[in-house]
């Protein structure tokens, strides 16, 4: 052990939580460090190993209806309801919330699995929000679909449908890899005037389905569905009917 | 989570309550029960646990005022795991924190990446470090909070985030590779 460096500062760069001076000295100290080099691709192996192993457990489906029914039992609802005409906007609002963030989060129980997704809401938001910071947008920058195209060869299991839509008005921008569910996805970035659409592709071994009603959380929206064997779902914060007409164009 | 916690003191809650915790906190139930599950290391706990701090939540969801509902909700999770330890587990708790950072040779990218890829050896590798290790790396890698959100739930200070995970992902990288000799019997 030849390096003095106290090795918990390759924590913070490896979390991405050093200020940019002390990030660049490390960096620095990596172009000499062999030890410093490889102690961090093991954590970065570790990191991947932890992230891709599908260790996070979500809340069963019982235990949120459970959680439902007692939070309603606390709570004083009006005994008698003549509710003013703007609360019942609220009380609508309200349901159609929770009926729209239910459908697409919970698992529906027995036939109806074509609605279920092998991701959250939570992961979709993350990955779309992640993806606006700076520099996280794109792996693989490009225009060009047949571009774009091969860069996903070798990385992925599969080989996702990239199609460009400039002439629609959905310029494709480029590639990424995302990991959702414990899954790799092909994320495919597109602009729609100033805005970002992501969308997410993924193999799947369910049927095709229509494009599912859309989704609204955090002021953000989505659509997902099944198309020969690849599961989408497409984010953004434009209105939904961008989003619809690019998936759309899509699902042909 | 102050003295207001304790008995009375809660207010009475009405369907706009309710509306906005349902749009706030309930759609971190799977966060809150991701960070039980991996304290308590069961999924039956886990599941009183969790309910129990969501009601807890939302007895005093009127004392959150905006800001990282997330946060807000884990640190109720976490304390309300400590306090089901500390009754049903205490020897779980009793190992301490502040050991030393040793420097030793790294275990190669490669060897990690190997012992990381079985799902089996790595739950069990992290269930066995102790409680505070575990709960910054669940936090940290599962959950992918920030530094300052990890120090908001754990009420760890700021500044010993870094070296808590530094310490913990040692732990860890120890915990995969010195299997048990079970399990390095089977692999020859």
């Amino acid at each position: 052990m030849n390096c003095d460096l106290n090795r918990t500062v390759l924590h913070g760069y490896l979390d991405g939580e050093l200020d940019a001076t002390r990030a660049a000295e490390f960096e620095h100290h990596l172009e000499t460090c062999r030890e410093c080099t490889t102690a961090l691709g093991s954590e970065e192996s570790l990191r991947s190993s932890l992230q891709r192993s599908g260790l996070y457990e979500s809340a069963p489906l019982a235990l949120r209806k459970k959680i439902r029914a007692e939070l309603d039992a606390m709570t004083a609802f009006p005994a008698v309801i003549r509710i003013a005409a703007w609360r019942w906007v609220a009380v609508a609002a309200t349901i159609l919330v929770v009926a729209s963030v239910s459908w697409f989060v919970w698992p529906h129980p027995g036939k109806d699995s074509a609605s279920t997704t092998p991701f959250t809401v939570a992961e979709i938001i993350d990955a779309h929000v992640r993806s606006l910071q700076p520099g996280h947008l794109t792996d693989v920058a490009s225009t060009d679909q047949h571009t774009v195209k091969p860069w996903f060869n070798g990385k992925l299991a599969f080989v996702p449908p990239v199609k460009d839509f400039a002439d629609e008005g959905f310029p494709l921008i480029g590639g990424r890899l995302d990991v959702l569910g414990g899954q790799n996805v092909a994320t495919l970035v597109y602009a729609r005037r100033k805005h970002i659409i992501n969308v997410f592709v993924m193999p799947t071994k369910e049927a095709d389905t229509p494009i599912h009603a859309p989704g609204l959380r955090q002021g953000y929206q989505w659509r997902h569905w099944r198309r020969q064997g690849m599961e989408y779902c497409a984010i953004s914060d434009v209105s939904d009917s961008d989003i619809y007409e690019l998936a759309q164009l899509l699902y042909q | 989570m102050s003295g207001s916690d304790q008995g009375k003191g809660a207010d009475v809650l009405d369907a706009q309550d309710r509306a906005r915790f349902e749009q706030l906190v309930l759609p971190h139930l799977d966060a809150a029960f991701n960070l039980s599950r991996w304290l308590l290391k069961s999924r039956a706990d886990s599941e009183d646990v969790a309910q129990e701090a969501m009601l807890r939540a939302y007895r005093f969801f009127r004392g959150f005022h905006g800001g990282d509902a997330r946060a807000w909700l884990l640190q109720i999770v976490r304390n309300t795991c400590y306090t089901w330890l500390e009754k049903n587990r205490p020897v779980e708790l009793m190992t301490e924190f502040d050991e030393e950072l040793h420097p030793q040779p790294s275990v190669s990218p490669e060897a990690l990446a190997i012992a990381g890829s079985n799902r089996e050896r790595l739950s069990r590798a992290l269930e066995t470090l102790p409680p505070r290790f575990r709960e910054v790396l669940v936090l940290r890698e599962l959950e992918g909070c920030s530094y300052k959100e990890i120090a908001s739930i754990t009420a760890i200070p700021i500044g010993t985030v870094m070296s808590a995970l530094a310490r913990a992902r040692q732990r860890l990288q120890r915990a995969l590779t010195h299997a048990s000799p079970q399990e390095a019997a089977r692999e020859l």
